[in-house]
C-alpha cells in the first residue's frame, strides 16, 4: 500500500515547523501538488488504472490450454462484464487468427453453399444484443460439496456482454435452407476443432454470429474474429473461432454432446442436449471472502439471469431462508441477460445467513440445492442452479455456505 | 391460370433467393477439405482400415503418454473401465461405459488428437487406434477390422443410456401461479 500523502505531510509538518523554515512560496505542499500535477500523456488505447487489480481467477493447471478462468463476479458492477474479465473455457488453447484470412463456410443441406469473409459478414445487416454466457459446468462443485468459498469459485463461469454480429437466419436465408435441414453443426478453428449440434428452430429464432463484444472486436479468448451466440443456452454451444456451419438432418453426436455436457441421473441414464440455462442468482456483495466493514447500513447486491427470458423477481433472505423480501431490479431487464438486483439492509452485527432466489418470466423459481438433488442426484455435474447462501460471522467475515 | 401459377412460382423462387448477394460459392475441394464431420451412421468416414493389433505402436508413441499404456489414464482420465458404474456413487464415464456412438471416437481422434499435434495420424492409424480403444473396452476383438463400413455397426454398451432433457424438473410451484 502506498503511503497516504496527507499523513506524510502531517508527519513532516511538525519537523518543518521546528526547523523554522516555512515552505517557499513557489514550492507546493504534497496536498497542493496532487490535483495540479501534470499527469500521463494521451495514449492510443486506454488501460485501466494500475491501482485496479481486479482479475480473473486462474487455476493452477498442468495444461493451461485446457481449462477455464472465472469472472470475479464480486468485483464487477452493473450487468456488463468487461471483456478482459469475461470467463474463459478452452478445449485446446486460444488460436491466433488473422481476420483477413478467416472465413465462415456455410454448407450441407442448403441450396447455395457460401463462404463469407469477415469483411463480407460486417457488410450484412448487424445487430447488438446483451446476453449472458454461462458454462453449464458453472457451480458444478456445489452438487457434491456445497459451500464454494466465494462468488468467483462458486459461480464465476458466467459473464455478460453486449455482442454485435449477424443473425444466423440472415446467413441461412442467403444460403437457402433446405427443408430436410433439422440440425446445424457449428465448428471452431481451435486446434481441437470443437463442434456442437444445435436444433435448427433455435438457430432461426435468435442465434447470431458475433464479431464484437462491448463495442470492440472480440478478444482472442472469446473467439476472435467470430463466435456463435446462442442466447440462453449453455456456454459451450457458443462456438468460438467459428469457421464452419453445416446444416444436417440429425445431431452428429460430437464428443462434447455425448461424453461431456450431458447430465447423469441417479438411474444411470444421462440427459442429452440439455441446452437451456435455468434461472439462477447470486449475491455478489456481501459475498464469500469479503469482510463486513462494521454493523449498520449495507447494500446487498447481486446478479440474476435465466435462459428462459427476463428476470421477473429476485427475493433476498437475511435470516437463513425463513423470510424473503423483494429486491429492487435494475432496469432495463433484458431477456437472457444479467439483471442486477439490490436491497438496502441494516446489519446488526450478529451472525446471519443471506441468500437470493430468482424468478424468471416463465414463472420458474430458482430451486434449493435439496430440490435439485432430489430431482437429479449429485452426479449430474452440469446445470447446477441452486440457491447460494453466504454466512456472515460476528467478526464480519463472509463464508460460503 | 397457368400464367398465374408461373408468376406465383417465380415470386416464390425470388423469395428464396439470396437477398444481399454477399459471400461466394466455395469450391468442392474447399468444402471437402473443411468438412471432417462424421455422422452417427458413418457418413463422412474416409477410406482406410485398422485393427486393435495394428494400433499398438501408434498408441504407445502418440497416446500412451497422456492416456496410460493400457488406456487406464495418466495425465488424462481413463479410456477404459467403468462398466456398470453409472448408477453408483462414483460413476466412471469412459468410452466403454458411457459413450453412445462408436463414430464419435473416430471423429474426435481425427479432429483433436494427439492434443499437442491434432491431425498427425493418418486414416489407417486413426481406425486402428479407434479399434484398440474399443477392444480394450471389450467391445470388439483384437483382430476385428474397423473401417467405414464396420465402425458404424459397432453397438456401444451405453447406446441407449441417453434421455431427453426433462427440465424444468424443479421450480414447479411458481409455474402454477
Amino acid at each position: 500500500m502506498k503511503p497516504n500523502p496527507r499523513r506524510r505531510f502531517l508527519q513532516l509538518a511538525p519537523i518543518a515547523a521546528l526547523a523554522g523554515c516555512a515552505a517557499k512560496p513557489d514550492e507546493k505542499t504534497e496536498d497542493e501538488k496532487l490535483p495540479s500535477m501534470v499527469g500521463a500523456p494521451i495514449r492510443a488505447y486506454g488501460e485501466r488504472s494500475p491501482h485496479d487489480k481486479t482479475k480473473r481467477l486462474v487455476p493452477d493447471l498442468k495444461r493451461p490450454q485446457l481449462g477455464s478462468t472465472r469472472t470475479p463476479l464480486a468485483d464487477t458492477e452493473g450487468i456488463i462484464t468487461p471483456a478482459g474479465l469475461h470467463f474463459e473455457r478452452h478445449h485446446a488453447g486460444v488460436p491466433d487468427i488473422d481476420p483477413a484470412k478467416h472465413s465462415l463456410l456455410i454448407h450441407g443441406l442448403v441450396d447455395r453453399p457460401l463462404v463469407f469473409s469477415m469483411a463480407e459478414l460486417k457488410r450484412l445487416p448487424s445487430e447488438s444484443r446483451i446476453h449472458f454466457i454461462e458454462c453449464s459446468g458453472n457451480s458444478g462443485g456445489e452438487w457434491k460439496a456445497p459451500g464454494g468459498p466465494d462468488a468467483a469459485r462458486s459461480c464465476g463461469l458466467a459473464s455478460c456482454s453486449e455482442w454485435t454480429g449477424v443473425s444466423l437466419k440472415v446467413l441461412l436465408d442467403e444460403a437457402g435452407l433446405k427443408k430436410e435441414g433439422k440440425w446445424l453443426l457449428a465448428e471452431g478453428a481451435d486446434a481441437c476443432k470443437m463442434f456442437r449440434s444445435l436444433p435448427i428452430e433455435k438457430c432461426l429464432a435468435d442465434c447470431f454470429v458475433a464479431y464484437a463484444q462491448n463495442g470492440e472486436a472480440l478478444r482472442p479468448e472469446q473467439g476472435f474474429p467470430l463466435r456463435l451466440m446462442v442466447p440462453g443456452y449453455e456456454g459451450n454451444v457458443c462456438v468460438k473461432w467459428l469457421r464452419q456451419i453445416k446444416v444436417v438432418d440429425v445431431p452428429y453426436q460430437s464428443r462434447e454432446e455425448t461424453s461431456h455436457y450431458t447430465d447423469l441421473l441417479p438411474d444411470g441414464t444421462a440427459r442429452q442436449f440439455s441446452f437451456v440455462v435455468d434461472a439462477k442468482s447470486i449475491i455478489t456483495s456481501p459475498s464469500g471472502g469479503q469482510k463486513m466493514n462494521g454493523a449498520g447500513f449495507h447494500e446487498i447486491r447481486g446478479l440474476a439471469w435465466s435462459g428462459r427470458g427476463r428476470i421477473d423477481r429476485v427475493d433476498v433472505s437475511t435470516d437463513g431462508g425463513k423470510t424473503w423480501a423483494k429486491a429492487t431490479l435494475q432496469e432495463p431487464r433484458l431477456s437472457m441477460a444479467f439483471t442486477r438486483f439490490r436491497m438496502p439492509w441494516q446489519w446488526d452485527g450478529q451472525p446471519v445467513e443471506i441468500m437470493s432466489r430468482a424468478v424468471d418470466e416463465s414463472g420458474y423459481v430458482q430451486p434449493t440445492r435439496e430440490e435439485l438433488v432430489a430431482a437429479r442426484g449429485v452426479n449430474s455435474q452440469y446445470h447446477y442452479n441452486g440457491i447460494k447462501s453466504w454466512k456472515i460471522e460476528s467478526d464480519g467475515s463472509v463464508k460460503g455456505a | 391460370m397457368r400464367r398465374l401459377s408461373l408468376i406465383l412460382c417465380s415470386i416464390a423462387l425470388l423469395a428464396q433467393g439470396p437477398k444481399y448477394k454477399l459471400g461466394h460459392a466455395p469450391s468442392d475441394a474447399d468444402v471437402s477439405k473443411t468438412d471432417i464431420f462424421i455422422a452417427p451412421d458413418g457418413k463422412g468416414l474416409p477410406p482406410g482400415k485398422g485393427t486393435a493389433f495394428d494400433a499398438k505402436e501408434t498408441y504407445s508413441r502418440r497416446c500412451a503418454r497422456c492416456h496410460g499404456t493400457q488406456g487406464q489414464g495418466d495425465q488424462e482420465g481413463p479410456l477404459v473401465g467403468g462398466k456398470d458404474s453409472l448408477k453408483s456413487a462414483k460413476p466412471l464415464k469412459t468410452v466403454g461405459s458411457f459413450w453412445p456412438h462408436s463414430t464419435t471416437l473416430y471423429d474426435y481422434i481425427r479432429r483433436a488428437m494427439p492434443f499437442d499435434n491434432p491431425g498427425l495420424l493418418d486414416a489407417n492409424q486413426t481406425y486402428a487406434v479407434t479399434a484398440l480403444i474399443l477392444h480394450w473396452n471389450g467391445i470388439i476383438g483384437e483382430k476385428d477390422v474397423i473401417d467405414a463400413t464396420t465402425l458404424p455397426k459397432v453397438k456401444m454398451p451405453n447406446r441407449d443410456g441417453f434421455v431427453k432433457d426433462e427440465r424444468p424438473d424443479t421450480g414447479a410451484k411458481a409455474k402454477k401461479k
